[in-house]
């Protein structure tokens, strides 16, 4: 049986919290958004704080070159789009004015990966979390529900530099009641000695569900909550790959430069172990529920089990032990939707 | 302290040799923009901008943007001259190590006000600033200067829309209208006439001069200040090349250096 989560807000609206949390309490948090404050929230910042609210109209990159000039003078802009507006349309600005003159800006996007559903694919962001990670010096969190979001956008404004945060659309399964997150670590939420499941965002509780899965044919998984994107916890990579031999990695997101991108580079640097991706493939979704999407592109529990198996059928033919049997079968019955 | 308009003469055809000099011993670099821009940059360091070269993080400092950054030369020699750091430095152009990156590059000067080098981004850094030094209840300024080509971007628009709407009266926008691009007259790529007229037309207060006569880069400079609720653009008419005959109104000097006979013809020209 796979455990049921109690649905908490989106963590866009955690976001929002988070940020009028801050206003009240530090007078250097400004907030930026182009148009679509009433989709990302921050226009609850901009009800209490309209001093330090910049609705710069439809101009994502004059936005965040205006969040440049503002952290110059000594301003902690928390700048916010739909994650697929802000990072193709102002990528430039944010390498110019943010990321390459070292500019304290926090960019926090909502609406991303797939799970925003009927507005479809133009809105949708598969690519934002590899564009971030690549810029030099950039922190790039995932977070997974209400309580970790509001960790991370307090941890963003007390950091010195730019902070990505991806943000997300629909209400979001609670797996905390809070706690800390910080940067460059991954919170262990299951123990096990099988394999290891690292997730972020709303895959966390797929991998929870997964996780319950394998546990009634017997299989033990760590699961761990990747929700530090970049720095990575290098350090629970290797463990995981030391102490379970195998790994899934789920992330809304391509399976091109995110997540799993990068616990694999962490794998290959340290103990080299089998590694399956649950993730959208090298395409774009289409319009339809956040369900459906996630059944069709490949984001369900069911996925990461089917990964699963795959993997640990991997991790035994590569030991030469008994694994392969018991993993192989049902990976077959289930196949992947794009290996067909 | 602010220096008369005569004694400002002498400094840009320092300025000049500077620039000259520079490029060469780089091997690389951009003559044509960086001489269109003497004036404008001399009339800024020496005598309009409220700068202290001893105190660069001087929260009550204009700001001063070169959003055409590879017209960088004629700011460093500005920044140099006027005590920024040491003009010996000025050799070290575009070499390894040197604080004078290929273009202006924050890391390795701070009172480099931003990095720039990616045309566009200049005019937004700027409203920012605008924006936290009104919210700091200071009456510093922010100069920010974008080459005519420049203005193709679709962000400097943006911000244009945008400061003229906001009425940001702390922001004077300076275009070195040097009517040329890398590959061309401007009027043969993209023309973008009439400039002003874009600016009147989004709230800005628009000035047209000769952008090498000092006694109007001034004056105008000058006048921003007083204007009230609504931003500044100044269309600066100048000549790609100033100073240096061979390389005016050439769009071939945008982006070479001159050789060492060519830096001594220049140097000739331009005299001491």
């Amino acid at each position: 049986m796979v455990r049921e989560f109690t649905l908490g807000p989106a963590t866009r609206e955690a976001y929002a919290a988070a940020l009028v949390e801050l206003g009240r309490t530090n007078p250097n948090v400004v907030v930026i958004d182009a148009d679509l404050s009433k989709s990302t929230y921050t226009a609850k910042f901009g009800k209490e704080f309209p001093d330090r609210f910049f609705n710069v109209g439809i101009a994502e990159a004059n936005m965040v070159g205006i969040a440049g000039g503002l952290a110059h003078s000594g301003k902690i802009p928390f700048c916010s789009s739909f994650a697929a507006f802000m990072m193709c349309k102002a990528y430039d600005q944010i390498r110019i004015a943010v990321a390459y003159p070292k500019e304290n800006v926090k960019i926090v996007t909502t609406h991303g990966g797939i799970s925003l559903g009927e507005d479809g694919p133009s809105q949708m962001s598969i690519e934002d979390v590899a564009l971030a990670a690549t810029l030099p010096g950039f922190v790039v969190c995932v977070p997974a529900d209400e309580a970790q979001t509001k960790d991370l956008v307090k941890r963003a404004a007390a950091h010195v530099g730019g902070v990505y945060i991806r943000a997300g659309r629909p209400k979001a399964p609670k797996i905390y009641d809070g706690g800390e997150f910080p940067f460059g670590k991954m919170r262990r939420l299951e123990d096990g000695k099988d394999l290891t499941i690292i997730a972020n965002g709303l895959m966390v509780a797929e991998a929870l569900k997964a996780c319950d899965a394998l546990r009634d044919d017997g299989i033990a998984a760590r699961v761990l909550d990747g929700y530090s994107v970049k720095p990575l916890d290098v350090e629970a990579v290797e463990r995981a790959a030391q102490e379970t031999g195998a790994l899934v990695v789920a992330e809304e997101h391509s399976r091109i430069g995110g997540l799993g991108a990068a616990v694999a580079q962490a794998l290959a640097e340290t103990t080299p172990a089998p590694m399956e991706q649950v993730a959208v493939q090298d395409t774009y979704a289409e319009s339809a529920t956040p369900a459906q999407l996630f059944e069709k592109y490949g984001l369900t529990w069911r996925h990461i089990v089917t990964a699963a198996r795959k993997v640990l059928g991997r991790k035994g033919r590569r030991s030469g032990g008994d694994g392969a049997a018991t993993a192989t079968g049902p990976a077959d019955a289930e196949p992947h939707p794009f290996e067909v | 302290m602010p220096l008369s308009v005569d004694d400002i003469v002498p400094k840009c055809r320092e300025m000049r040799r500077d620039i000259i000099e520079m490029i060469t011993a780089a091997g690389s670099g951009h003559p044509g923009g960086s001489l269109s821009a003497v004036e404008l940059i001399a009339a800024l360091y020496y005598r309009v901008m409220r700068h202290d070269p001893a105190n660069p993080q001087w929260a009550a400092r204009d700001r001063f943007i070169l959003s055409k950054g590879h017209g960088c030369p004629t700011m460093y020699s500005a920044m140099a001259r006027s005590g920024y750091f040491d003009p010996a430095t000025l050799s070290s152009l575009r070499k390894m190590g040197s604080p004078l990156q290929g273009h202006p590059d924050r890391r390795f000067m701070p009172a480099v006000e931003a990095s720039t080098g990616s045309l566009g981004n200049g005019l937004s850094i700027g409203i920012g600033i605008g924006h936290a030094l009104k919210l700091d209840k200071t009456d510093a300024r922010v100069w920010v200067m974008v080459g005519d080509g420049e203005c193709q971007e679709g962000q400097i628009w943006e911000a244009a829309m945008y400061a003229g709407a906001h009425g940001l009266d702390n922001v004077t926008l300076i275009v070195d209208y040097n009517k040329k691009q890398l590959d061309d007259m401007v009027r043969n790529i993209l023309p973008l006439d009439p400039l002003g007229g874009k600016f009147a037309a989004m709230n800005w207060h628009v000035m047209e001069i000769d952008g090498h006569n000092l006694h109007s880069v001034v004056e105008a400079l000058e006048e921003s200040r007083r204007i009230k609720g609504r931003p500044t653009a100044i269309i600066a008419h100048t000549i790609t090349g100033k100073g240096v005959s061979f390389m005016e109104n050439d769009p071939k000097w945008h982006g070479v250096a001159p050789t060492k006979d060519e830096c001594t013809k220049a140097l000739a020209e331009i005299g001491a």
